[in-house]
């Protein structure tokens, strides 16, 4: 027998009573979307602006100061300024000393400030969201929801094979609890609502 | 066994300053804890809803595991199987030697701690790294951690400083959270860039969609996944979830409960292998398919390690897990590690004032106060309890069953405490008299006062 | 409403005795029928926490049978109350009998708010105030509650006793952590169990409470032994001696 079948079929044996499974309850929206976000990405230790137009867009971006460093991508559409050609790098490891990419989500979150980034955004490297030194997301304003539960509305999985909710910068609270912000990702967060 | 907390406990206690630091870390853990749940109007129905995924889930456990696999291998995921810890360590390993793996980082499971992968791997060859801030000072002390989700939370910065000095060479002396962080982030990140391979936890894995969620504040689990080409991830059977949207109930719940947070930084979904690349998923039984057949139990095995329930334990906290005689401490290693041995775990049931504090913040109603006194009546079952404890309670009983017995034995316990308190500091007596005053006892009980009452009489002396 | 039976726990009998007085006069002072059954002792709990079952159980059967013919079993306790409800149906069988004793066994407190329906309060009790509330009474039996659970916020003894002239309660900064008694668990885990009372008496000290007032006598037995040790001054007292000069009507 294999261990497979040995597992399923002792889980089989359990005798546990069928349960039905219970619908999700309706989550309260609180207040306008768009302002809660741009709040929320600010308490989880990101920044937040929001900009009318892709234009509008470039211009605040090319005025963060972590723009003015050497090594950036950008795989937002419309959103010049790349220093860095995803499509010339051979092997991630290449992009240990990127300083920062700029990155467009497909959902934000009002109730915790997260992006919804899909594999499909983020070019030849996964790694592009983690590696470097800071992160600029960017979301429309059309695309921000109130809830996770409304989040999951919007998402589709399998396909493509990868994505992933980022809230903020990298951070940790190990040391006795001090709130430390840049552990292993991006030491910084700047969050764009477009439109 | 059955003295292991205890000891331990007191040991803890004994440094008053240290305790009262460790009480109040938890605690604020606690508070913040409190503060993201009063966020959300619709908390005790997400709660609700929790339970009843993960319970409906469970009755169908085995369905879901196979839906699971058969979604996951669609996408390119490699699924084995893994009756124990030996035989998860043997895949691990076999997938690593495969791939010619010396090298290997992995993000925090405290299923590969239940396994003991660490030692089996460096016995091997295979360098192993925790990642995770936590974990990777508990690793360099030579320690387990302390907590499930801030493994370290016992350690003081100035101690991580020596140690950082000591292991990692950074300049004696330093203590700023900061600093060390940073320096740990340098560290790391040359093992990120060297690592040949990438192990994680799971923490949902998704029947629908074949794919599983880990979660991390640093990142470290996404640079241990997104640079070296072979990701391994172990999960318990009970990882398993239904649907895409149920990740909507739990993750407004999970990071709350954790640290507060209304999500942490990174919730990655995986679901295909890295271009050019291997994922893998080892699915582990390893105890959980006993205790899913142990009614009393069974709601154990929705436990989303959220770490809640050791923040809210006020003995947990003024313990610390090194009193626990389990991996897990606090009150859900205190039913897991009995249901796994319960001779040798036989202390934890014990560890506890059945507050319920633990059950009212378990964000899926594992309701554990009342677990621990099922297991209690286990362990008094199997002779764990102590003989004297026994026969102490045997005779209570017998004196209880006759009330002249027990009128006489109460008149003569209060006679003694009045007259010779001395002779009432035996045994139970002694204890309780290390730290309290004995009770005052009144000459007359509450019978005598009732018949006077009853006579109409004016009070006596009492 | 018919006979009540009250039921004091043996540990009230012999050594908090006016307590168990107190609650007489609480519920006769309602013009209630009470009836105090001689012959009880003890409802098992010690032995059951304890791990030793086949202790309690005969105690519990005996129980059941002394409180068989009562419309409602009253007592000034909490825990010995979520014994009989909760942990009953475990030790002796989910019968209909267990079951009703259950549901007609109450706390002093949810009897006079649920079921006789206490709205007003008449007395004095002036002084600074410290109420614990234990666990028992919170998370078992629902008496108030919970700061874990994000419930509505609700005191059903604050509901009597903050009626009482005079009364100051304060504001503790853990309302509602364990004070450490937890039966056995005081003498088991002495250590911690004195760590986490000396915490609680610290938290009302700290508060500004005069005395501790609580409705189970155990914690407050635990808490006054820990205060006269270190030789402070902070008396407890019972909510139904804080009631028992007081005029309670519907």
């Amino acid at each position: 027998m294999t261990a497979r079948d040995a597992i399923l079929a002792a889980l089989r044996a359990s005798g546990a009573k069928p349960a039905p499974a219970p619908r999700h309850p309706v989550p309260v929206k609180q207040g306008e979307p768009v302002a809660r976000f741009l709040e929320s990405v600010k308490a989880v230790g990101g920044h937040s602006y929001r900009v009318s137009d892709a234009a509008a867009l470039a211009a605040e971006v090319a005025r963060l100061p972590v723009w003015s460093s050497p090594r950036r991508v950008s795989l937002v559409p419309g959103l010049p300024g790349g220093t860095v050609d995803l499509a010339a790098v051979a092997d991630p490891h290449e992009l240990a000393d990127l300083d920062v990419a700029a990155i467009p989500g497909e959902v934000g979150v009002a109730e915790n400030g997260a992006v919804w980034v899909t594999g499909a955004s983020l070019g030849p490297h996964r790694a592009v969201f983690v590696i470097p030194e800071h992160l600029v997301l960017v979301v429309r304003a059309g695309d921000v929801v109130n809830d996770m539960q409304e989040a999951y509305g919007r998402i589709t999985l399998p396909r493509p094979g990868y994505g992933l909710f980022i809230s903020g910068p990298s951070k940790t609270a190990d040391i006795e609890q001090s709130l430390v912000i840049g552990a292993h990702g991006a030491r910084s967060c700047a969050v764009f609502v477009v439109g | 066994m059955i003295d292991f907390h205890p000891e331990k406990a007191r040991a803890f206690v004994l440094d008053d300053e240290r305790a009262h630091w460790h009480d109040k870390a938890l605690w604020f853990m606690r508070v913040k804890r409190d503060r993201a749940a009063a966020t959300v109007p619709e908390w005790e129905s997400l709660r609700e809803a929790a339970e009843g995924i993960k319970l409906h889930t469970l009755s169908r456990l085995a369905d879901y595991l196979e839906e699971f696999e058969r979604n996951a291998r669609a996408n390119g995921i490699q699924v084995h199987w893994a009756r124990d810890a030996e035989e998860h360590n043997r895949i691990v390993h076999g997938i690593l030697e495969k791939h010619r793996v010396t090298r290997m980082v992995k993000s925090k499971s405290m299923l590969t701690e239940e396994c003991h992968l660490n030692p089996y791997l460096e016995t091997r060859g295979i360098e192993v790294v925790d990642t995770d801030l936590g974990e990777r000072i508990v690793q360099l002390a030579g320690e387990a951690p302390s907590h499930i989700v801030m493994p370290a939370i016992h350690r003081k910065k100035e101690e991580i400083g020596d140690l950082f000095h000591e292991k990692l060479g950074t300049p004696k002396g330093l203590s700023d959270p900061t600093v060390l962080t940073e320096k740990a982030r340098g560290h790391l990140r040359e093992k990120f860039l060297r690592a040949q391979a990438g192990l994680t936890g799971v923490n949902f894995a998704i029947a629908e969609t074949g794919g599983f969620v880990v979660v991390t504040n640093e990142g470290n689990a996404d640079m241990g996944t997104t640079l070296p080409p072979v990701h391994i991830a172990s999960m318990g059977v009970e990882k398993v979830i239904p649907r895409l949207a149920d990740l909507g109930v739990f993750l407004r719940l999970l990071a709350r409960s954790a640290t507060g947070q209304p999500v942490s930084s990174y919730t990655t979904h995986f679901h295909a292998p890295l271009p050019g690349g291997e994922l893998h998923v080892v699915i582990v039984d390893n105890g959980r398919s006993s205790m899913l057949s142990e009614e009393h139990r069974r709601k154990a095995l929705c436990c989303i390690r959220c770490g809640a329930c050791l923040n809210t334990c006020p003995v947990y906290r003024r313990s610390g897990g090194y009193s626990y005689s389990y991996l897990i401490p606090g009150p859900i290693g205190s039913v897991l590690g009995p249901h796994r041995d319960l001779k040798g775990h036989a202390s934890l049931p014990f560890a506890s004032s059945l507050c319920g504090s633990c059950t009212d913040v378990c964000p899926v109603k594992v309701d554990l106060h009342h677990q621990l006194l099922v297991l209690r009546q286990e362990a008094g079952e199997e002779k764990l309890v102590p003989l004297g404890k026994r026969l102490g309670m045997k005779a209570a009983s017998f004196a209880m069953a006759r009330p002249a017995l027990f009128r006489a034995g109460g008149r003569f316990a209060r006679f003694i405490l009045r007259v010779a308190p001395a002779l009432a500091r035996v045994g139970p007596g002694a204890i309780w008299s290390r730290g309290r005053e004995l009770p005052v006892a009144p000459r007359e009980s509450f019978a005598e006062l009732y018949d006077r009452e009853e006579a109409g009489k004016p009070e006596g002396r009492s | 409403m018919g006979k009540v039976g009250l039921f004091i726990p043996c540990y009230v009998d012999q050594f908090f005795p006016r307590v168990g007085l107190a609650t007489l006069r609480v519920l006769r002072g309602l013009g209630l029928e009470v009836e105090y059954p001689r012959d009880q002792t003890c409802c098992g709990q010690p032995m059951y926490n304890t791990g030793c079952s086949k202790e309690a159980r005969p105690l519990a059967e005996r129980f059941v049978k002394l409180f068989a013919g009562y419309e409602s079993v009253v007592a000034p306790s909490a825990s010995c109350v979520s014994m009989v409800k909760l942990h009953y149906p475990d030790l002796l069988g989910d019968s209909a009998e267990v079951r009703r004793l259950g549901e007609r066994t109450f706390d002093l407190t949810e009897y006079l708010v649920d079921v006789v329906k206490v709205t007003k309060v008449d007395g004095e009790f002036r002084r600074k105030v410290g109420l614990h509330r234990s666990c028992h009474g919170i998370r078992e039996l629902r008496e108030s509650s919970s700061s874990e659970r994000m419930d509505a916020p609700f005191d059903k003894t604050r509901q009597l006793i903050g009626q009482l002239r005079g009364i100051e309660l304060v504001d503790l900064e853990r309302p509602d952590e364990c004070c450490g008694f937890g039966g056995t668990f005081a003498v088991t885990e002495d250590a911690v169990s004195c760590m986490m009372g000396r915490d609680r008496i610290a938290d009302h000290v700290r508060a500004g409470a005069e005395v501790i007032a609580g409705y189970d006598m155990s914690c407050l037995m635990h808490m006054d032994a820990l205060a006269r040790r270190d030789g402070a001054k902070l008396p407890v007292v019972h909510v139904a001696e804080m009631l028992e000069k007081a005029r309670l009507s519907r």
